[in-house]
């Protein structure tokens, strides 16, 4: 089977400062996988990469056609929905605003509508905010929001950047719950990126392992938790 | 009291001009962040197509439609040729093309029709109304127009999923290229439509200050003060900014003329109204530095 994203030889530049120095792998379909690594390793620079908000030299392909060099939202309308490091809300529009944007690109009203319910079934509390201004929701409500604006895209790949970050932990609990569900019942693959990577493993079935804009090791997600030494010299638990 | 009545009406009319011209100001600044200086001379150059289609033959409704269009059409150009190049420019290379247009729109109209003052018809009825001694048809049009505008802006804003991705883009271009908006285009619409609000500014103002390549250069002053009182971020703010100094300049000039004539002093006149609209600018930022309507985002992190 094809794999839906193959990342080969990727490198990605800040200006004059190299940031990825080759980095390669791939992602099955519906699968959940997870970035790793130490701050600055490259991860959050990796999913700017696949979506063109970097500089970017190498081979990016989904679903086999190229997407490098590709704008941005022309990455996005091939069914790639980005869950932005610091959430990305819309602070001034209110809630129902911030899904209905997340849908501007479909034609299809009646798809549309079945994500909207998707949404809430996931999300009740969203529901109840729909006339508020997004700005003032909480942090956890706006990362749900933000995992909420990428299913209204009907995404078939999500990357998702740091999603527990500054969160309480029963709110992190909550949103990797329905991150799984997602996976499992709207079959949207999953590409995670997490400091957290205790709380990763768990719920990836694959990992990679990056330092300084390279991936050094990558394996099953169980394989990696298990092995200490990993864990210890990368992972810091 | 009679000229009180007068001086409010004429201001309101005025205003509604400085409004147009504020509204046109912010629709290129909430999705660039940009001044446009060149606005009042682009709106200057619409009214002079208006005037020319009028001159073939053309109903001064249709000629405006025409102009309209071909201004937002300009406007979308002008964006995509001319500032596309500098996205990631300094500001004060942007400040510079803006000064350029604005030179450049100013002597192409000199070059094709001419420096001489040119009469240019009202397109309401000459009719007598109750009330028709305070305040001309032309002057209520204006008003109206002005009105419909900000109403039909609101509409396509608030009820369309194309305004709603210009708010969008506007409001954090990231996010809204993250959900497939084409935030390029989103600006450059944001251009035409100021240019097409321009447009209806230039062509109703026309007959009241008649049609020569500097009509607009004082307007534009006020255009701004207006939107900086009302609030440079919020179309509504601009547009009851610029009202707020239409009528407000008239009032403060009639004050003058009342003092005047009481205690023969003469403090402040006519030829002091421009100035006062500045002053009104300086101290609204220095009070409320937002304006008077406009928001402070409301953030939570």
């Amino acid at each position: 089977m094809a794999a839906l994203l193959e990342v080969d030889g990727l490198k990605a530049y800040y200006g004059q400062t190299q940031a990825l120095h080759g980095v390669s792998f791939a992602l099955e379909q519906g699968g959940i996988t997870t970035l790793l690594g130490a701050n600055g390793a490259g991860k959050t620079t990796t999913l700017r990469a696949i979506c063109n908000m970097v500089e970017t030299q190498g081979s990016i392909r989904f679903e086999g056609k190229p997407i490098n060099g590709r704008a941005t939202e022309e990455v996005v309308r091939l069914g790639v929905g980005h869950v932005p490091e610091g959430r990305g809300t819309f602070t001034s529009l209110s809630v129902d605003e911030n899904l209905r944007v997340a849908a501007y690109t479909r034609a299809d009203k009646a798809a549309v509508a079945r994500d909207r319910d998707m949404v809430y079934e996931y999300f009740p509390i969203l529901k109840q905010r729909l006339a508020q201004q997004a700005g003032t929701l909480s942090g956890g409500e706006q990362q749900m929001l933000a995992i909420s604006r990428a299913l209204m895209l009907g995404p078939r790949l999500m990357l998702l950047d740091e999603p527990s970050f500054g969160l309480a932990p029963l709110i992190v609990q909550e949103i990797f719950r329905i991150m799984r569900r997602i996976n499992k019942e709207a079959r949207v693959s999953l590409l995670l990126v997490e400091q957290n990577a205790a709380l990763a493993l768990e719920l990836a079935d694959h990992a990679y392992v990056l330092e300084t804009g390279r991936v050094v090791m990558s394996g099953k997600a169980s394989d990696v938790k298990s092995d200490e030494a990993i864990r210890k010299s990368y992972l810091g638990y | 009291m009679e000229q009180l009545i007068e001086q409010v009406a004429s201001g309101l009319a005025n205003g509604a001009i400085y409004a147009c011209l504020a509204l046109a100001l912010v629709m290129i600044f909430v999705s660039t962040g940009h001044i446009n200086f060149a606005q009042g001379e682009m709106a200057m150059f619409s009214a002079y197509l208006t005037w020319q289609a009028m001159q073939w033959g053309m109903n001064f409704w249709a000629a405006l439609a025409g102009v309209a269009l071909a201004s937002f059409l300009i406007g979308v150009l002008v964006e995509r040729v001319i500032l596309r190049p500098l996205h990631h420019a300094p500001i004060l290379s942007v400040v510079v093309v803006f000064i350029g247009l604005l030179a450049i729109f100013h002597s192409l109209a000199g070059a094709i029709w001419g420096h001489t003052i040119k009469e240019f018809p009202s397109p309401f009825p000459h009719i007598t109304f109750a009330g028709s001694g305070y305040i001309g048809p032309h002057q209520i049009g204006m008003v109206a127009v002005t009105l419909l505008l900000l109403v039909a802006l609101f509409a396509f804003f608030r009820f369309t999923p194309l305004g709603l991705a210009m708010r969008a883009a506007a409001q954090n271009p990231v996010s809204a290229r993250l959900a497939g908006v084409r935030v390029d285009w989103m600006l450059a619409l944001g251009w035409g439509l100021a240019a097409a609000i321009g447009a209806v500014a230039g062509s109703l103002v026309a007959p009241a200050v008649y049609l020569e390549p500097n009509m607009m250069a004082s307007i534009l002053l006020y255009g701004f003060a207006g939107a900086l009182v009302g609030g440079i971020s919020s179309p509504g703010g601009a547009v009851a900014g610029g009202f707020i100094v239409g009528v407000l300049e008239n009032l403060i000039a009639y004050g003058g003329n009342l003092l005047e004539r009481a205690s023969g002093v003469y403090l402040i006149g006519n030829g002091e109204k421009l100035s006062v609209a500045l002053i009104i600018v300086i101290t609204v930022l220095t009070l409320k530095p937002s304006g008077l309507f406009g928001h402070v985002t409301v953030k939570r992190v």
